[in-house]
């Protein structure tokens, strides 16, 4: 027997341990999303329901959204700290002019879409620190929507309302959304040939700039998408709630953010995934109201319990990688 | 004499103080020269909270990409609400609020830096979690919470000589403190090394653990400090009274002309950028623009001006 042989067997069950470490840190968000429902079906099992899961993951849907459009960022190396007064201003415009003026709506929400791009194009083309750039439009949204609609009130379209109180047979809305969400930025960002361009950009810059691609394109790509879902989960929102409220939104911002990383994305090198985002979103949909509500909890630690299943998740992600360290 | 002059426009932080000028003059000059002078005290008064707040989170950005104090605003909320229930509104009792203020700022620093250290996660989320749980605390800890600052607190945070708040002079005091700990000692050496080559600078032997936990601890130190502060200046405690300062804190910083890549760092730019954006807002009050408007400017400009300082060429 060779050297390379005997190294190579003696490799083998290591690749194993590699394959299931990899595995199991894939499968950490939906094992959370199970533990919570777990929780809550001991706790409450008529929660578990068809009615049940519509009123508890009524407002995921937009959470998933929220999500998805910060995912998108984040899978440049970016980090959006305005998308929750931008999903509020989105709100604005849907409960006034979308009703009112439909071609004015309907053009502003475009507009907020290129907005988006031309801000990843800033972004780029100054190499300016997004975190600040975004912290500057969140204040520029939040003033528009106070301007639009300085007091709570305004109605969702009518088609609006009646899309998001749709009941399909069997299985609850929420549930088909967030299904249709995923595969949806999956295929688009994991499956797709310039998906792969888009999270490179984020991993591998130069590389995908010597390769031939351009860098600029794929920052104003990815911020568009960005604006893009974040107006779909802004109309969700308003599709729900039927009124808008200039603040509505700003619990967004660190939702979103926990949800993508919740979900196995990370901050560097564009790692992201679509379907976990999702699955986060849906843990801290779940977790922050009805499982604290069920538990008897005050829902002054609704926050807290975000924060403690984030830290949760990244100890039990920090063990499954560190078993793979040590060996 | 024009080669001083380059030199000069040079600096970075020159800008920061050109712009706070401008703002001003642009304010003076609508009110036709009105409470200039009053306008000046004022904005020393807020700017001192920013820069409290800055200097911290300047030292945590120098550290490297991917470093920022996103607890800052729930920190600030929380020791608000320590040092006005120690202080008891008692005279007697200011010291122990402001050092059980500090102690709570402390604590979550070092609570922050535990989590960035054994989950190693990137410090924007463990800050971020570590967040959510403060803002819980707080809620849960400061609800309903009445109590006035003691009168000399609160006398000692709005005092003033000739015009110049005292809080400010301290706060001038503790930034040239600062910058000397920034560029004299060994810490802030190490800070900007790390800063600039966390690998190199392991490798170089600079101890690197220890100076991100003392700048984490020192970050929320000097978070907790400023919200004892903010509750004696603003007469009580609140959970949103940190809420501003995470925008603030960030921009002041970038705009001071320090790198967000790390590595380069700028305390005078820091108050350069405070008396900028508190003098920006009194000039849209004083313009008696509506709220939504003043949000929309401000936003703007933030952007504006960090677009027209840009972000420094790719090193590589």
């Amino acid at each position: 027997m060779t050297a390379s042989a005997l190294a190579a067997r003696a490799a083998a069950p290591d690749v194993r341990r590699f394959k299931i470490r990899r595995i199991l840190r894939a499968l950490l968000p939906a094992f959370s999303l199970a533990l919570v429902i777990a929780a809550i079906a001991y706790l409450n099992p008529r929660a578990i329901s068809y009615f049940g899961f519509n009123l508890m993951l009524n407002l995921a849907i937009p959470i998933a959204l929220a999500t998805i459009a910060q995912m998108f960022v984040i899978a440049g190396n970016d980090l959006d700290l305005s998308i929750g007064s931008f999903v509020g201003f989105v709100g604005c415009v849907a409960a006034t002019w979308l009703r009112d003026q439909p071609l004015i709506g309907g053009l502003t929400l475009v507009g907020c879409v290129l907005a988006y791009a031309a801000l990843g194009a800033l972004v780029y083309l100054r190499n300016l620190p997004s975190i600040v750039v975004t912290l500057g439009m969140s204040f520029v949204w939040q003033g528009l929507a106070i301007l639009l609609l300085p007091k709570p009130g305004g109605r969702a379209p009518d088609w609006l309302l009646s899309f998001m109180s749709f009941k399909p047979p069997l299985v609850p809305f929420p549930i088909v959304a967030a299904i249709l969400i995923a595969l949806v930025a999956h295929i688009g960002l994991m499956r797709s040939s310039y998906g792969a361009i888009l999270r490179g950009s984020g991993g591998n810059a130069a590389a995908i700039s010597r390769a031939g691609w351009s860098l600029f394109k794929a920052k104003v790509v990815l911020f568009g998408l960005t604006g893009f879902f974040g107006v779909l989960s802004g109309l969700a929102l308003i599709g729900i709630t039927t009124s808008a409220d200039a603040n509505i939104g700003n619990g967004y911002t660190l939702l979103s953010i926990a949800g993508v990383i919740l979900g196995g994305g990370e901050f560097v090198g564009g790692r992201v995934s679509p379907i976990g985002a999702v699955i986060g979103a849906l843990t801290l949909a779940m977790a922050a109201s009805p499982l604290l509500t069920f538990m008897r909890i005050p829902p002054d630690w609704q926050v807290a319990a975000n924060g403690a299943i984030l830290i949760i998740v990244l100890a039990a992600r920090v063990l499954i990688s560190q078993r793979g360290a040590e060996r | 004499m024009n080669a001083a002059l380059a030199k000069l426009f040079a600096k970075p932080w020159l800008w920061s103080f050109v712009g706070a000028f401008v703002v001003w003059l642009a304010a003076i000059l609508f009110t036709g020269g009105y409470g200039a002078g009053g306008m000046v005290t004022a904005a020393l008064a807020l700017a001192v909270f920013t820069v409290i707040v800055g200097v911290g989170q300047m030292f945590v950005i120098t550290l490297g990409p991917g470093n920022v104090d996103l607890s800052l605003p729930a920190n600030i909320g929380l020791a608000s609400a320590v040092a006005m229930k120690v202080m008891n509104g008692d005279d007697s009792l200011i010291a122990i609020g402001l050092l059980a203020a500090l102690g709570c700022g402390l604590a979550i620093g070092i609570a922050n830096y535990l989590l960035i250290w054994a989950l190693r996660i990137p410090p924007i989320i463990a800050t971020l979690s570590a967040s959510f749980i403060i803002q819980s605390i707080d809620i849960s800890y400061g609800r309903g919470l009445q109590i006035k600052p003691p009168p000399g607190f609160a006398d000692f945070t709005n005092a003033q000589v000739f015009g110049v708040p005292i809080l400010a002079i301290l706060t001038i005091l503790f930034t040239a403190g600062s910058a000397i700990a920034l560029q004299r000692t060994i810490y802030g050496r190490s800070v900007l090394a790390i800063g600039q080559n966390i690998r190199a600078a392991r490798l170089a032997g600079v101890k690197v653990a220890w100076t991100r936990f003392v700048t984490y601890a020192l970050c929320g130190t000097l978070g907790g400090l400023n919200g004892a502060l903010l509750a004696g200046y603003f007469r009580g405690a609140n959970v949103d009274i940190g809420n501003e300062y995470l925008l603030a804190s960030i921009a002041v910083v970038v705009i001071g002309g320090t790198s967000v890549a790390g590595g380069k760092a700028n305390v005078p730019g820091i108050w350069g950028a405070a008396l900028f954006l508190v003098l920006l807002l009194t000039m849209l009050n004083t313009f008696g623009v509506s709220a939504g408007v003043r949000l929309v400017m401000t936003g703007l400009i933030i952007v504006l001006v960090i677009t027209a300082a840009g972000g420094e060429k790719a090193a590589r």
